[in-house]
């Protein structure tokens, strides 16, 4: 073996560190003296998947910028839970406007740290789905269109949780949402709407698109690191499962966003000038049923009667994923496991 | 009122909030008994010797194992590994290469000379030890840790026991079990040899002992009776690898049939072929699954072209041949004759068809009770006898190197604390770390590393060793393959996942803290925990 380096199989790279590690690969998280940008005593619930993602990613972001930055917030879970007047969990400079305006907000910062030569400050804005792919859309794709030199990052949790759950343009088909019931023939969010913002902000052609979970906290890192290394507009879309919302158990958060990965139904990829450049293959694929039943908002398509109809529209979705975006190794299993198949065989 | 306008509060740290109070149910971290540990026969510490060594720290890796079992480098070749069998790992790729490592620790202690523990202060007690077995010297091993005066004797002119007259010499080679025996005499063992007890009772009283461990092992082939002419070859193979062992070689002939099914048989059917057999034939009643031979010894007498007759027992012995009827299993496994009958050439049949102990030295020991040949101990290890502990093959167990050297630990504790006069509790155990307590994802998927094997064409025909030891990197590589089941090894999870950042990390080797200030009991460190050394536990009021 001689200069072959041993690896740690014990964790690979999948956990937070490791004692072995050299220190130079550890990640952002595993450093007792990382910025902790989102501090203890926030009032985010048990288990918040978004409060997670944004240390996660924020952390990483102020040691690549070595602490200069600027974080813009729209309203939502993040900043009511963060900063109830007048106290407040970041440690980081950090402003908040509206719901509707972060972007907007966001460039307006940048273009002052310009026009005070302070380039060097580097900003990021901020904000849930609905902030970002509905109400705040037209700044975002503004800023976008410009090209400011801002990262922006959404933190997915798939509806408006703040305000007691109601359907977002980034909540999917089927779930249960305040406003989305499950009364009807088509129980839950209705199929073919919504928006898928990643491509959309690909089709801006900016510099960088990213797409990340909670599950993989290496691969967040690494995104919002080289996020930082391009300069004009970024974007990274986080997923981060809310319990309260998705009604899996706090313990599960990231389990969820991991199941929610190895089904495909959330393709983690990146694309530089709106081209996908890779994705993260599938490691152990699942079915979507996996990932679906870990969640109560879910719990419609297997009870009081199992929806296979609907099950199978949410996997042909995983499917086009995986297609789309090359998630499985060419040598791996079919897109669609075995178990999956509940459909009568017939023998000719 | 300097504060500007609209501003009327100061700006406060959410530190204030201690959401701590929110809490019903808190984590706490465990260390609970993996599955190797508890499948250990002698009782080692399997996973904290992994984890020393998957930092190359060798020597500290082999002081932990030898605080259990004073023989890694015989262990590493004999052992049957029953760890290996029940590894969590083995549900993720394969199984730990745990007795591979064990092996290259051994062996690195002998190339390094590193010696064993120093015994205790002399304690004043002295014991006797029958049998240098593997029990009996394992025995000697412990309670000389422990401050005693023991004497060791055995009727052979070598120590070892089965380790040397039974087990051939390319499964152990013998400069090897002399170099580990030799650490035990070094620890200032008296070593008394060719010396048969002959009553047990006499000698504990005539030499002064303060109690007596008793393994004198299983040394007698079982007789089965086979119908047999006269000038049928007929041997035990107890004899037979005895006799290898002395340097007689045993007259097989060409063709040597083996009856039995254990590892016994398989022994001499390999040791066969390396005396010139040209066939080796081991003829078993039941099938191959049944065989209680071990899966690895069997697979490589295959390799090296060793014949296998399933079903199969042997009707009448002549010169020459055998008549053997073929068997068929029953409802129940059991297996029945068919009436079927064929012949085998075969110019001798060695019997391995089980051992028994040779018990005449406790004839007439008051209170010993022996049932179905072999002799009954309590818990602790004490025979009728109060003082007269016994272990090993002669007492009820399974027959293995490891047991025995199991029990030779067990003993010395239980006499140590029959000698100071109190009974020693039955050590409390940690709940075991199954496979559903961890979380898998986070071990990267990384095969067995199989130690080489010498070519079968080659080995066939010497006695060198047959397995070969793993180098460095691949000892290394193998050690971290462990996944610490139910341990902390410190890969930094907890800390990293908790939403709150209630996890305090204590540094290198000091593990984490949780800051119950904070922590909210979402759960998300214990479910992500690799190894599952989180639990759960509601709060209390
Ligand atoms: C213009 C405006 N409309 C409505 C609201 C009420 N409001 C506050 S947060 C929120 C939902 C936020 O949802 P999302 O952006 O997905 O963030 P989450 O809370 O889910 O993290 C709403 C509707 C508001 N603050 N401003
Ligand atoms: S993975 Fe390690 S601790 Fe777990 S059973 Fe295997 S050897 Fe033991
Ligand atoms: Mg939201």
């Amino acid at each position: 073996m001689g200069a072959v380096p041993v690896k740690f199989y014990q964790v690979g790279s999948f956990a937070v560190g490791n004692r072995l590690l050299d220190p130079d690969l550890a990640s952002v998280q595993s450093d007792p003296e990382r910025a902790n940008s989102l501090t203890s005593g926030h009032r985010a619930c048990q288990g918040c998947g978004e409060a997670l993602g944004a240390r996660y990613a924020l952390d990483a972001i102020m040691r690549a910028t070595k602490g200069q930055m600027i974080a813009v917030n729209a309203t939502g879970c993040l900043e009511v839970f963060s900063t109830p007047y007048p106290e407040t969990s970041w440690r980081l400079p950090w402003l908040h406007s509206l719901f509707g305006n972060a972007p907007a907000v966001a460039t307006g910062v940048a273009a002052a740290m310009h026009a005070k030569g302070r380039d060097d400050i580097r900003v990021v804005g901020q904000g849930g789905d609905g902030g970002t792919v509905d109400i705040g859309f037209a700044c975002l794709s503004g800023m976008f269109e410009r090209n400011d030199d801002v990262l922006y990052i959404c933190y997915d949790n798939q509806a408006y949780m703040n305000t007691g759950v109601q359907r977002s343009g980034a909540t999917p088909p089927a779930a249960r949402t305040a406003t989305t019931q499950t009364v009807g023939p088509e129980p839950g969010n209705v199929f073919g709407q919504g928006k898928d913002v990643p491509r959309i902000a690909m089709a801006h052609e900016i510099p960088y698109v990213a797409t990340a979970t909670v599950a993989d906290l290496r691969d967040l890192e690494a995104k919002a690191t080289r996020a930082m290394e391009f300069r004009g507009a970024r974007y990274l879309h986080v997923l981060v499962p809310c319990p309260l919302g998705w009604g899996s158990a706090s313990c599960d958060t990231i389990k969820v966003a991991r199941l929610a990965t190895q089904s495909g139904l959330f393709p983690v990829f990146e694309a530089v000038n709106g081209e996908v450049t890779s994705s993260t293959k599938i490691r152990h694929q699942v079915p979507v049923e996996e990932y679906l039943k870990l969640q109560s908002r879910y719990a419609h398509l297997f009870r009081p009667t199992r929806r296979d109809d609907v099950i199978k529209k949410l996997q042909a979705m995983a499917d086009r994923n995986i297609e789309r975006y090359g998630l499985l190794e060419p040598e791996l299993a079919p897109a669609v496991p075995a178990a999956m198949s509940n459909e009568p065989v017939e023998v000719a | 009122m300097d504060k500007p306008f609209a501003i009327t509060l100061d700006v406060g740290s959410s530190l204030a909030n201690q959401t701590g109070s929110w809490r019903v149910e808190r984590p706490m971290y465990v260390d609970l008994l993996p599955p190797c540990n508890q499948a250990c026969p002698a009782g080692e510490n399997i996973q904290k010797w992994l984890y020393d060594a998957e930092d190359g720290s060798y020597e500290k890796a082999w002081r932990t194992l030898v605080e259990e079992n004073p023989f890694p480098a015989i262990m590493g070749r004999v052992c049957y590994h029953p760890c290996q069998s029940v590894c969590n790992r083995g549900k993720v790729d394969e199984a730990v290469g745990i007795n591979s490592v064990e092996r290259f620790l051994g062996d690195m202690a002998l190339e390094q000379g590193w010696s064993l523990p120093v015994p205790a202060p002399d304690s004043g007690k002295r014991v006797l030890v029958v049998g240098a077995g593997p029990s009996g010297l394992s025995a000697a091993y412990h309670l000389r840790r422990l401050g005693h005066a023991v004497t060791l004797r055995d009727a052979a002119p070598l120590p070892g026991g089965m380790m040397r007259f039974g087990i051939p010499k390319y499964r152990l080679p013998r400069t090897v079990l002399d170099a580990e025996i030799k650490r035990v005499a070094e620890m200032g063992v008296t070593f008394e040899l060719e010396h048969r007890t002959e009553h047990a009772l006499d000698e504990m009283t005539a030499g002064g002992f303060d109690a007596v461990f008793l393994a004198v092992g299983a040394q007698i082939g079982k007789r089965a009776y086979v119908p047999a002419g006269e000038a049928a070859r007929i041997l035990d193979a107890v004899s037979v690898l005895h006799d290898v062992e002395d340097g007689e070689l045993p007259l097989l002939g060409r063709r040597v049939a083996i009856y039995g099914g254990g590892n016994t048989a398989v022994d001499v059917a390999r040791t066969a072929k390396r005396l010139g057999a040209e066939e080796a034939v081991i003829v078993y009643r039941r099938t191959r699954e049944r065989m209680p031979a071990n899966d690895s010894e069997v697979e490589e007498a295959l390799e090296e072209g060793v014949l296998m007759k399933w079903l199969s027992t042997v009707k009448h012995a002549d010169a020459g041949k055998l008549m053997i009827e073929k068997m068929a299993l029953d409802a129940s496994g059991f297996p029945q004759p068919t009436g079927e009958f064929e012949e085998l050439e075969a110019d001798s049949l060695v019997l391995a068809l089980g051992q028994e102990s040779d018990l005449s030295l406790l004839e007439d020991v008051p209170g010993l009770e022996v049932s179905d040949g072999v002799v009954k101990v309590d818990e602790h290890m004490m025979t009728g006898y109060p003082g007269i502990f016994a272990g090993g093959d002669m007492v009820p167990a399974e027959r293995t190197v490891t047991v025995g050297v199991g029990h030779g630990k067990k003993a010395a504790r239980n006499i140590d604390a029959w000698l100071r006069g109190g009974e020693r509790p039955e050590p409390s155990k940690h709940p075991v770390a199954e496979f559903d307590k961890l979380n898998p994802w986070y071990y990267a998927d990384a095969p067995h590393a199989v130690r080489p094997r010498l070519e079968a064409a080659r080995r066939a025909s010497t006695f060198d060793e047959v397995v070969q030891g793993l180098d460095a990197s691949t000892a290394l590589y193998e050690a971290r393959r462990c996944m610490s089941c139910g341990n902390c090894f410190e890969c930094d999870n907890c800390f990293g996942v908790c939403p709150d950042n209630a996890v305090i990390k204590l540094g290198p080797g000091n593990r984490f803290k949780i800051d119950l200030d904070y922590c909210k009991g979402c759960g998300i460190c214990a479910s992500e925990c690799p190894c599952g050394a989180i639990v759960m536990v509601p709060e209390e009021g």
